[in-house]
């Protein structure tokens, strides 16, 4: 049994617990992260990595606005490149009710200072000639951007790791208890770690480390659905989204188009296993066809899914625990927290060494779900296929 | 660079004869063959590799690969090794939208 | 009625079909990518081909004959679907695409009979026109009725070295030289497991005595050092004997053994096991073929045996599925059990014989490329792997390098990166097994164009 002392644990090393863990080095702290697999093996290195700023949730808004300044710093900091690209994000409109979603969306946009251009079908054909003719125009966002996030955390942890942060991979983290005034934290490697603060960006599995110190979030896990054409020459910059997010796709560097489309997918949490109806692959395909038909000649080369934790009202739980001084959550960012993440680390940063953060944090309290908690549920119906495990809104497992 | 034919015929074709285009030039071919002995047999390579630019030329000659892709028309691509002749196929060893697009 | 679906129409596959076709209670579906029945083994011309196959297989066109006599009984009483690739499986579903576009279909037994392909390593020169798979050369006689080249070089570690050289002998080929890179030392050694199955180690030698009389160059315990040409092979450099020599060629043919074509049963959810002695991965089974939850293997993917003991398993296989769903068996395991045991004992000895270089790959150059599709070069995995805080396992390198993320899914980088990152982590692949790239659909590249003219909705 081997024993530490440190000032801050973190469980899980995803692009949130990397980022926490570099920040919090860099302002003199000693920390240990923990990840039973290896630093962005789960859903952090399986996303196709859109940072898209426009349609968020307004509530997110100001996390987001600062992550993007962050990313557009990102390599630098970090001095690595995660292949960042700031090339944009069309919502492409495909009905007349997409339309109207854009109208709608451009004065929200507007009041967060996130500027976008409405562009009409001709201009869409006339800058994306490879998009349907069918399109009824979009909305195109110039500062969202894309890394490649098989990158991020490894790139990440090794910037934490030279700055004096303790990576243990391949550990589990066991158990975290309160000892008096600290946290007495236990791996499978038999480590016993002792430290004043915990940081639970444990991900989909992050529930028990809440529910360890009686408080719970109805975390629920779904798969966001992927996959990959073969290697094609450059023809288009932007991310092209569906204002529906039935289909969502963008060119990568190496030239392959990575395919998304909602509704999300069941996954197991529990063997950590993801696997693809196929259905959806097929049904994807032809939406991709139909937004961009001469993609016709390409074909799959790969197919994939990952486990992302969703809340009911599709917000991450982010700040101090409710019941315990000292332990912070930042989980369940509901299929976008690679793009918050710089922002949400640089929050808990502020949060852990200055006792308060630069962005109002309040929103994201896991208080928040021990009312009655209403989630939205025409709009949870649109995010995930029926078969996706819905939270008992509200249910509070002890 | 040697443009001879990489492959060696040694069992005659008996199928029909049949016109096949590869990048607009017309070659006699047989049913029976495959477009990859086509290639192969009057030429040197399939294809430009995207990433390295070598030329390829096929490997394993068995479908698994994937290294003979070709376009079997302008809007269909497939593996050269597995894929039968067809008399008036149009197939193009890189990309074609230069000469099909306006 | 239960539904009986059987993924490969080679010697496995046919020979359980055989098993369960005309059995009440059960209707069998055989699904095979390739255009005739056979798989590799029996690779058949293609119609409008006038092969010689005689003069070809010399004594082997006999087990041919049979095998297409068995064909065409077995195959019109079963639903036959050739052209189709199954390029997915998910709850108790095959997706499949086929002429006709994507299909699926369902199964109560789903029998694994997909066989096997090339395994190879890099070689400096390994992606120029010219070089080809050691398998590939022999399907393209068998299939296409053409020679890769007119003055052929045969080399790597392979049984099939000496029956695919022979066979371009006959067929009217130069062979410039069999290069073979496991010492004769080691080939003696093997005699007393070979002595399992005498009548085919005498066949084995008299390829090579047959090779030998044509005045063929045979040269063992070579190390391959590279395939040279202006963008296309037309030397071969190698050393023996502690000398570095060269023999000139216009085609290469080259492989290392077969690796099993496993995808389908990973992605079905069979357990794996690790041959430490041929330092590869297999679906898990009980002996007879079973993998659990319905899923069975028989064949090549199932444990490396040869077209013989494919045949044994395929009909084990078989017999497992009617046990397990309570009918009646027509013939009784056991002389199928003990042919197949021998045959095994025998390829224990060819695997001796000709044995994986594992070493080889350690001493590749880092400009030699490790994966063809992505253009990964060794040197770009190996500093990945020796970067700090770099990846120590194949599926991170993978994801960090790009290496096995291309069109083939790892099928041929696939072992040399297990090697690759063997030999940089310090793992001897047998106390400790080789990583294995995971498994990932589609099994082979899905054409966009499968889905074209279907509604949206
Ligand atoms: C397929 C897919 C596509 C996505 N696309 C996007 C996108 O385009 N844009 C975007 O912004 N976001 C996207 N996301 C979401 C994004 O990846 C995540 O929200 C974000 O990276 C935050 O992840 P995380 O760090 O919370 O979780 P993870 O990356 O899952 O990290 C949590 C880590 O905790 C570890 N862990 C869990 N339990 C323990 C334990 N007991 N002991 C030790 N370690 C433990 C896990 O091993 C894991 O590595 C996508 C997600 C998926 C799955
Ligand atoms: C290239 C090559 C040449 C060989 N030559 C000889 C030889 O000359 N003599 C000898 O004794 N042994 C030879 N062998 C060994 C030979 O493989 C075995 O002896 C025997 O063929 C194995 O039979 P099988 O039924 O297990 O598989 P195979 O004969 O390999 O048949 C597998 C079948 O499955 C099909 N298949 C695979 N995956 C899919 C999929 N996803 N969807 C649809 N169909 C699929 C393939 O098209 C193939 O027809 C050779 C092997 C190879 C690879
Ligand atoms: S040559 Fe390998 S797939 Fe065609």
């Amino acid at each position: 049994m081997s024993q530490m002392h440190t000032d801050v644990v973190i469980i899980g090393a995803g692009s949130i617990g990397t980022l926490t863990a570099l920040y919090l080095v860099r302002q003199g702290l000693s920390v240990v992260l923990l990840d039973r697999g290896f630093a962005g093996g789960q859903s952090t290195g399986v996303s196709p990595g859109s940072l898209r700023l426009q349609g968020r949730n307004p509530t997110e808004m100001p996390l987001s606005m600062r992550a993007q300044e962050m990313w557009e710093a990102f390599e630098d900091d970090i001095g690595e490149s995660v292949e960042f690209e700031q090339k944009g994000h069309l919502f492409l409109a495909l009905t007349p009710a997409h339309l109207d979603k854009i109208d709608a969306l451009m004065p929200i946009e507007a009041a967060h200072g996130n500027f976008c251009e409405k562009l009409s079908r001709d201009e869409v054909l006339s800058r994306w000639p490879c998009l349907t003719p069918e399109n009824l125009g979009g909305m195109f966002n110039p500062r969202s951007a894309v890394v490649n996030s098989r990158m991020v955390a490894p790139a990440v942890a090794r910037a934490a790791s030279r700055a004096g942060a303790l990576l243990f991979e391949q550990e589990e983290v066991l158990s975290v208890e309160r000892k008096g005034e600290t946290f007495l934290t236990r791996t499978d490697r038999d480590r016993r770690i002792e430290s004043p603060i915990v940081v639970n960006a444990a991900g989909m599995w992050a529930r028990p480390f809440a529910n360890g110190f009686g408080e719970d979030a109805p975390m629920f896990s779904a798969g966001p659905i992927q996959m990959v054409t073969e290697p094609v020459p450059q023809f288009l910059d932007p991310v092209v989204h569906s204002v529906d997010g039935h289909i969502i796709f963008r060119q990568t560097l190496a030239g392959n188009i990575v395919v998304a489309g909602h509704p999300r997918v069941p996954v197991d949490d529990v063997a950590r296993r993801s696997r693809v109806p196929p259905d959806k692959t097929l049904r994807n395909m032809r939406r991709l066809l139909n937004a961009a038909p001469g993609l016709l000649p390409q074909s799959i080369i790969r197919i994939w899914t990952g486990i992302e934790g969703y809340l009911p009202d599709m917000l991450p739980v982010l700040g101090p625990s409710a019941t315990t001084p000292g332990l912070f959550h930042a989980f369940g960012w509901s299929g976008h927290g690679l793009q918050c993440a710089p922002a949400a680390a640089e929050s808990l940063t502020q949060l852990i060494v200055g006792g308060a953060s630069r962005i109002d944090l309040s929103p994201f309290a896991i208080a928040r779900f021990t009312g009655a908690v209403r989630p939205d549920e025409q709009k949870l119906r649109d995010e995930f296929e029926d078969n996706v495990v819905r939270p008992r809104s509200g249910a509070a497992a002890s | 660079m040697d443009e001879g034919a990489q492959f060696h015929r040694v069992f005659p074709l008996t199928g029909a004869d049949c016109d096949v285009w590869v990048d607009g030039r017309r070659l006699k071919a047989r049913r029976g063959q495959s477009l990859l002995s086509l290639l192969l047999e009057h030429g040197g390579r399939v294809r430009t590799h995207e990433r390295t630019g070598e030329p390829r030329a096929g490997f394993c000659l068995m479908g698994a690969c994937q290294d003979c892709w070709v376009w079997l028309s302008p809007t269909q691509r497939g593996r050269a090794c597995t894929t039968p002749v067809e008399p008036g196929m149009r197939c193009f060893t890189r990309s074609p939208e230069a000469e099909v697009l306006p | 009625m239960k539904r009986v679906a059987i993924v490969g129409a080679g010697p496995a596959g046919i020979a359980a079909a055989d098993l369960l076709v005309g059995r009440a209670g059960i209707s069998v579906t055989l699904i095979d990518e390739g255009q005739q029945p056979g798989g590799q083994i029996f690779r058949q011309p293609h119609p409008g081909l006038a092969t010689d196959m005689k003069r070809l297989l010399g004594a082997g066109h006999a087990r041919l004959e049979r095998f297409r006599a068995l064909c065409s009984n077995v195959l019109p009483q079963l639903d036959y679907r050739p052209r189709t690739l199954v390029w997915n499986v998910f709850g108790g579903e095959l997706m499949t695409l086929g002429e006709r576009g994507v299909d699926s279909l369902s199964y109560d037994a789903l029998l694994i009979a997909t066989g096997a392909t090339d395994r190879v390593l890099p070689v400096e020169g390994w992606t120029m026109p010219g070089v080809y798979t050691l398998g590939g050369a022999q399907i393209l006689l068998k299939e296409q009725g053409c020679l890769i080249g007119r003055q052929v070089v045969f080399c790597g570690a392979s049984p099939l070295l000496y029956l695919a050289a022979l066979q371009y002998h006959r067929a009217g080929g130069a062979v410039a030289a069999v290069l073979d890179t496991t010492p004769i030392a080691a080939k003696v050694k093997a005699i007393p497991r070979l002595l399992a199955l005498p009548g085919v180690l005498k066949d084995g030698l008299s390829y090579m005595a047959a090779l030998r009389l044509a005045g063929v160059p045979i040269v063992g315990g070579v190390t391959l050092d590279a395939f040279v040409g202006e963008g296309r092979a037309a030397e071969v450099r190698y050393r023996a004997g502690g000398q570095a020599h060269a023999v000139a060629c216009d085609a290469v043919a080259y492989g290392f053994g077969l690796r099993p074509e496993m995808q389908l049963a990973e992605l079905a959810d069979c357990a794996l096991r690790y041959d430490s002695f041929r330092r590869q991965w297999y679906p898990d089974h009980d002996g007879d073929g079973r993998c659990g939850h319905g899923v069975y293997v028989a064949g090549d993917v199932a444990q490396m045996g040869g077209a013989e003991a494919a045949g044994h398993s395929g009909r084990l296989a078989a017999l497992s599925i009617l046990a397990d769903f309570g009918l009646e068996a027509p013939a009784s395991p056991e002389p199928d059990r003990a042919a197949l045991a021998r045959q095994l004992t025998f390829q224990d000895g060819l695997g001796h014989a000709f044995a994986w270089p594992a070493a080889h790959v350690a001493g590749l150059a880092d400009e030699v490329m490790l994966c063809r599709c992505e253009g990964v070069s060794v040197g770009e995995v190996r500093r990945g792997l020796r970067s700090d805080g770099g990846p120590q396992e194949a599926n991170r390198a993978k994801a960090a390098t790009r290496c096995g993320m291309g069109r083939c899914q790892g099928r041929f980088c696939g072992s040399a990166l297990a090697e690759l990152v063997a030999a940089e982590t310090g793992a001897d692949g047998v106390a400790r097994p080789l990583d294995r790239l995971r498994a990932q659909p589609p099994i082979k590249p899905l054409p966009i164009s499968a889905v074209a003219g279907e509604p949206l909705a």
